[in-house]
């Protein structure tokens, strides 16, 4: 008994180690602009940088257009296959699952086939076209995570169950899906919001392709011409990425704690 | 015409038949029970009668209007579900007034009919508590209020006290049956539990398998049984098989003893092998002077049950059981003693149907 917790405090160590060590370092190299002397310079010129506040609220406010959009594919898909049509599952799982395996690159070189200036649906013709495009394609990277999030919410409760007591009370279907459904899984879309957020805010494949001035591009801007302040952003994005998973701990102890039982 | 008519309903998934040849009037008030074992189509008759499963044929009239093929929403129905099914998002003056809600009445409209219902259903200071802090019985009375709240034409309720336990099912159901008395509501109450539909119901529907087996007040399906199904799923009943010696006369032979009926058993041929039941309260023990019927056995299982002692007196090849009153100053029979048990002819059911030896 003693041996294995022995190895397990061992294994737990080394991983830490292997996680923080960087990180440490990282941290430790963004106080040094300052010759001499540890000093949050770098994070004060790069928070002054006016780009990094454009590019950030470009990526926030996309971001939250993203998570708007996908909480409104994804919790009628979820809530539909979860209620009438159970044996598509398999296939919408596998669908939501293509993300994750072809490259963000290749998918930006689809886009830009399909909808360049010279196709049927000329997207990519002008900014706010482009951002929008951007938006659809950060939905899809998102999919997974998103649908995950919200199908774990959904399996949580009766959804067959409240919806015919929805229905029997002279609900119909948008009564039901805002007034009933969405109130009762409004943690696990949380969840799904804060996973999206993280992803878009740091995501450069597809914002530097489609040339938009997101946060991602303007990291690998920066750090491709200075030296601490790249060290700095890295810091920022990682405590941004913390907060989102920390505010995703915090709503679901939260609920759990709230969550009554019916059964 | 009855208030809720269910005229000829037939249901099937696939090649599988599930309800067929359902026939059902109901009048305005009548509180009915749908009884059954589970697969019987008990609940699916429910559902379809609520709107949540399309019927293969047959029609649904409510107070004249046809909703057979009507969505749940526009039937003004009102169902209570086994798992009590309240919106965990909303208290419970939320849950009783969401009805009226979608309906848009007036605020102070539903303030009104909410506290109505919580006095209705002896909780008038929980309306601001969530269903997660409320217990299994309470539960099941704010989705009774919720469902009344709209103020339906019909009650549906499916095994509403299955998922409680036995103390508080008995205190609910009277409940239950009361508030459907005060307010008149045409009602219909799925059950498997024989106690609950005999003690609520106006009129009992035995189900088996798809069909209706008995339609009768609860008196008449208890000692009147049609069929072999509904004399052995409705109380406890001692089957004898034996074989007929006076067809016309209703005489059977159990075990090479003869006992008769009240009737004569119908196409039967002398020789044939028939079954007959008897309930365990009809039969007495040694006592038996003033009885038609006697028949002599031996004890072979005597339990001891605290008010109840339940006696086995085996013949050969068949046993009754019967059940005495405990008596402190007499002290029950021994396993192995002679015993000879009676019964009046009246009490002895012939059940349908000519058997195989």
């Amino acid at each position: 008994m003693k041996r294995s917790r022995i190895g397990s405090w061992i294994a737990i160590v080394v991983g830490a180690l292997y996680f923080l060590v960087p990180l440490i370092g990282t941290f430790e190299f963004s106080l040094r602009l300052r010759r001499g002397e540890y000093s949050f310079e770098a994070y004060e010129i790069v928070l002054a940088d006016p780009r990094f506040q454009a590019s950030f609220l470009y990526s926030t406010v996309l971001a939250l257009a993203t998570i708007v959009v996908g909480v409104l594919l994804v919790l009628p898909t979820a809530y539909w296959i979860q209620l009438r049509l159970p044996r598509l599952r398999p296939i919408v799982e596998f669908i939501t699952l293509l993300p994750l395996v072809i490259p963000a690159i290749v998918l930006v070189f689809g886009y830009l086939r399909i909808y360049n200036s010279s196709s049927w649906l000329p997207l990519t013709g002008s900014e706010r076209t482009t951002d929008l495009l951007l938006m659809c394609s950060y939905v899809t990277l998102a999919l997974p995570y998103m649908y995950r999030a919200i199908e774990t919410g959904l399996r949580a409760i009766d959804v067959r169950t409240l919806t015919e007591a929805a229905e029997s009370l002279g609900a119909n279907w948008p009564t039901i899906m805002f007034r009933v459904i969405f109130p009762n899984v409004r943690v696990a879309v949380l969840s799904g919001a804060f996973l999206t957020f993280a992803i878009v805010i740091g995501e450069f494949t597809m914002a530097s392709l489609l040339d938009r001035p997101a946060f991602g591009p303007y990291l690998q801007l920066i750090g491709a011409n200075r030296a601490y302040e790249p060290a700095a952003l890295a810091i920022i994005a990682f405590i941004v990425t913390w907060a989102c998973m920390g505010l995703i701990q915090v709503f679901g102890r939260g609920a759990r704690g709230s969550t009554p039982d019916t059964r | 015409m009855a208030f809720l008519e269910i005229d000829n309903l037939r249901k099937a998934f696939g090649a599988q038949t599930v309800v067929q040849n359902f026939d059902l009037p109901v009048e305005r008030g009548e509180f009915i029970s749908f009884l059954g074992p589970s697969g019987c189509g008990k609940t699916t008759t429910l559902r379809m009668v609520a709107g949540f499963e399309t019927p293969s044929s047959g029609a649904i009239r409510i107070d004249g209007r046809e909703v057979t093929r009507l969505r749940p929403n526009q039937r003004n129905v009102g169902m209570v579900f086994q798992s009590y099914a309240l919106f965990p998002n909303m208290t419970v003056a939320g849950n009783v007034g969401f009805g009226l809600r979608v309906a848009n009445r007036p605020t102070a409209e539903i303030a009104a009919r909410v506290e109505e219902m919580l006095k209705l259903i002896k909780l008038p200071a929980l309306g601001g508590r969530y269903p997660y802090q409320l217990s299994g019985g309470q539960q099941q009375r704010v989705a009774l209020a919720r469902a009344l709240a709209i103020k339906p034409q019909v009650l549906l309720l499916d095994e509403p006290l299955s998922a409680l336990d036995a103390k508080i099912r008995v205190a609910l159901r009277e409940e239950i049956r009361n508030v459907q008395r005060n307010l008149g509501i045409t009602t219909i109450y799925v059950t498997h539990d024989q106690e609950e539909a005999l003690s609520m119901s106006d009129r009992i529907v035995v189900m088996n398998e798809g069909r209706i087996e008995q339609i009768g007040t609860p008196f008449e399906i208890y000692n009147f049984p049609r069929t072999r199904f509904v004399a052995s799923f409705v109380g406890t009943l001692n089957i004898l098989r034996g074989r007929v010696t006076d067809p016309a006369g209703g005489r059977i032979a159990i075990d090479d003893q003869e006992i008769s009926a009240a009737r004569g058993i119908v196409d039967a041929q002398a020789g044939e092998t028939r079954s007959v039941a008897l309930r365990p309260e009809a039969v007495s023990l040694d006592d038996v002077d003033g009885a038609h019927n006697k028949m002599q056995g031996t004890i072979e299982e005597v339990s001891f049950l605290g008010a109840i002692v339940r006696i086995r007196v085996r013949f050969r090849e068949n046993a009754i059981s019967l059940d005495t009153f405990n008596d402190p100053g007499i002290a029950p029979p021994q396993r192995g003693q002679p015993a000879t048990v009676g019964f009046a002819r009246e009490d002895l059911l012939v059940l349908e149907g000519a058997e195989t030896s």
